[in-house]
């Protein structure tokens, strides 16, 4: 575990190196500038317009580096083969799995606060003040942050059998579809066909179910967020990436690496 | 501090420091896998304690898959390994064992400094023992200017320093050194001899894989030869890539006294010089000759079978040609 640490630390520090927390510089134009505009044009809808683009943005910047760095976290060691000294050292590959894992969860989880932040300061401009229904905000990006959990969580998985393109495409897929569970779920009873519904909702138990994670709406009209659907979310992330990260385990364990 | 971690590790104290038994692996290649090669060919072998063990064979030979097979970056698919007793799948043993992969690469977004420290955490060390064998290490290796230096930066040899200090960091019982000479100029090559003559000097084990005959003769208790996956034999230097002289070549610049032309006659001249070849046993007698005739002798040397004589003769020109045996395709 400690030593799953150690690699999660480098992971981070890599993310650092890398300049990936750059984005963020993008994100802080994006929220003045949106700032801005929506205090020239909009008679009392600019705090739900900004609260609105601000957690779509949170969203999308993250999902984008969930999967694309999601899918280099093993490949790319394997590729540059900086793999073979380190599991030379008394490291088990889950570990190994595990400490990119949480080292990338942390990246994001960095970079998302800082978003927050930014997103906070925002609101501060457009509305003067910050106020104790805000707070539903703060819950939708802890929702974001465990749907980046799961992204992460698949892109491991599938790097630990395939090549990085079509573990991209593949975590990208999922991601999209598990975001219209609910209408795949649906199909079948709209098609009132029982072996399609069956099919359908077995395949859409299997995706993650990205809908219950998605209370943009909700936090922009600040309407409060169950507690229940908090735990219920933190659970559900948690046993599905501790799914993700077991079956990635058992994979790469009996991996040859080239 | 190390000796409570060798007993944490239980390893046991007696028999050979690594030891395969009938070790197979066959790769699968082609687009539907379907292709098998064999890589390596029920490789049985022991590695004594305290031993510097050269494995030689010529590129392709199967050298780094039994390496990568040891410190269990892939599996057999056949036969076991154990090293200091166990099983090569238990990777608590890596606290005894320090690996180089060949052309080593590492995180390019650290320093040595960095990187080195990265690698000790692993082995538990605090931050003061952690900060002191990194310098120590970066010395050893002849890096010291170089530590705060991005990896990114440094050149194939640099790299290889690196990946020796790496591998020898937490002053492991067994070394396994996969081509720790290539990459690098003759100062580091002689460099790399000195510290695996200072491991064994310190009593410890090492393994390591070349295709160059002279570091192997220069360094090894016992070489074992293998090439198309098999292990051609196991020895004394001496004993299996003979020494075996092929004669000796004196080189000399001719004098005028009497007889000269009789040994000039036999001699290949080059320039001002002459060569001349002759068995071991006429070497004093053409060297009288020599004398004679007024000639400048300015060296004798022993005329040896190249690494890669040796290889053809060993497994025959055919073999050697194809580094690895197909074992049928489907
Ligand atoms: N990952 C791999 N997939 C398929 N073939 C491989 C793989 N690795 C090595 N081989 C083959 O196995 C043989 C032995 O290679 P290797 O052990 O690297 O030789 P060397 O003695 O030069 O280190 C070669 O013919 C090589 O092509
Ligand atoms: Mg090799």
């Amino acid at each position: 575990m400690k030593r799953a640490g150690i690699v999660a630390w480098n992971t981070f520090r890599e993310a650092v190196r890398d300049r990936v927390l750059y984005n963020l510089v993008f994100f802080a134009l994006l929220m003045i500038a949106a700032a801005l505009l929506v205090g020239q044009i909009s008679i009392g809808i600019e705090q739900i317009v900004i609260v609105t683009l601000g957690l779509s943005a949170i969203s999308l910047i993250g999902i984008l580096m969930a999967v694309f760095i999601g899918v280099g976290l093993v490949s790319k060691e394997m590729e540059k083969r900086t793999l073979y000294a380190l599991l030379a050292k008394p490291v088990r590959r889950w570990e190994f799995l595990l400490g990119k894992f949480a080292g990338l969860a942390l990246t994001l989880a960095v970079n998302t606060a800082a978003m927050a932040t930014g997103l906070a300061g925002a609101m501060w401009l457009v509305q003067g003040s910050l106020r104790a229904e805000d707070a539903a905000v703060l819950v939708a990006v802890y929702f974001i942050l465990l749907k980046l959990a799961i992204v992460v969580s698949l892109a491991l998985l599938f790097s630990c059998f395939t090549t990085p393109l079509l573990s991209t495409l593949f975590t990208a897929g999922l991601y999209v579809a598990g975001v219209f569970a609910p209408e795949i779920r649906a199909i079948g009873k709209v098609t009132g066909n029982a072996a399609l519904d069956a099919v359908a909702m077995g395949f859409s138990y299997l995706l993650p179910n990205f809908d219950n994670f998605n209370v943009i709406a909700a936090a922009a009209h600040r309407r409060a967020i169950p507690g229940m659907l908090v735990a219920q979310n933190t659970l559900y992330a948690a046993v599905y990436c501790a799914i993700a990260l077991t079956g990635a385990t058992m994979i790469f364990s009996r991996r040859n690496l080239k | 501090m190390t000796a409570a971690r060798r007993n944490a590790n239980n390893t046991p104290m007696t028999g050979p420091a690594i030891e395969t038994e009938g070790l197979t692996k066959d790769y699968t290649t082609g687009f539907w896998l379907a292709k098998k090669k064999r890589s390596l060919d029920n490789l049985t072998m022991q590695v004594e304690r305290g031993e510097v063990f050269g494995f030689l064979g010529p590129n392709g030979a199967g050298k780094t898959t039994t390496i990568k097979l040891l410190m269990g970056l892939t599996f057999p698919s056949a036969g076991t390994a154990r090293i200091l007793g166990r099983p090569v799948s238990d990777v608590g043993m890596h606290n005894e064992i320090g690996y180089l992969p060949e052309q080593p690469y590492f995180y390019d977004y650290l320093t040595a400094c960095e990187l080195l420290d990265y690698f000790a955490r692993f082995h538990g060390y605090g931050a003061a023992e952690r900060r002191e064998r990194v310098e120590r290490m970066l010395k050893k290796v002849g890096l010291e200017t170089a530590g705060k230096i991005q990896l990114r930066k440094y050149s194939k040899g640099m790299l290889q320093r690196v990946g020796v200090a790496q591998a020898i960091l937490h002053d492991p019982q067994v070394v396994i050194l996969d081509e720790p000479m290539s990459g690098l100029d003759p100062l580091g090559r002689r460099e790399v001899r000195d510290i695996i003559l200072e491991l064994k000097r310190a009593g410890r084990t090492v393994l390591f894989s070349t295709h160059i005959l002279g570091d192997a003769e220069m360094l090894c208790d016992r070489v074992g030869v293998i090439a198309g996956g098999k292990l051609r034999g196991v020895g004394a230097p001496k004993e299996i890539v003979g020494v075996q002289s092929h004669g000796m070549e004196i080189l000399f610049e001719p004098g005028s006294g009497a007889g000269a032309a009789g040994i000039l006659e036999k001699a290949v001249r080059m320039g001002e010089r002459y060569r001349i070849e002759v068995a071991e046993g006429e070497l004093y007698g053409a060297i009288e000759q020599l004398r004679a005739a007024g000639a400048k002798i300015l060296s004798v040397v022993q005329v040896r079978q190249t690494l890669e004589d040796y290889f053809l003769e060993l497994i025959g020109a055919e073999q050697a040609r194809t580094s690895a045996v197909e074992v049928g395709e489907k």
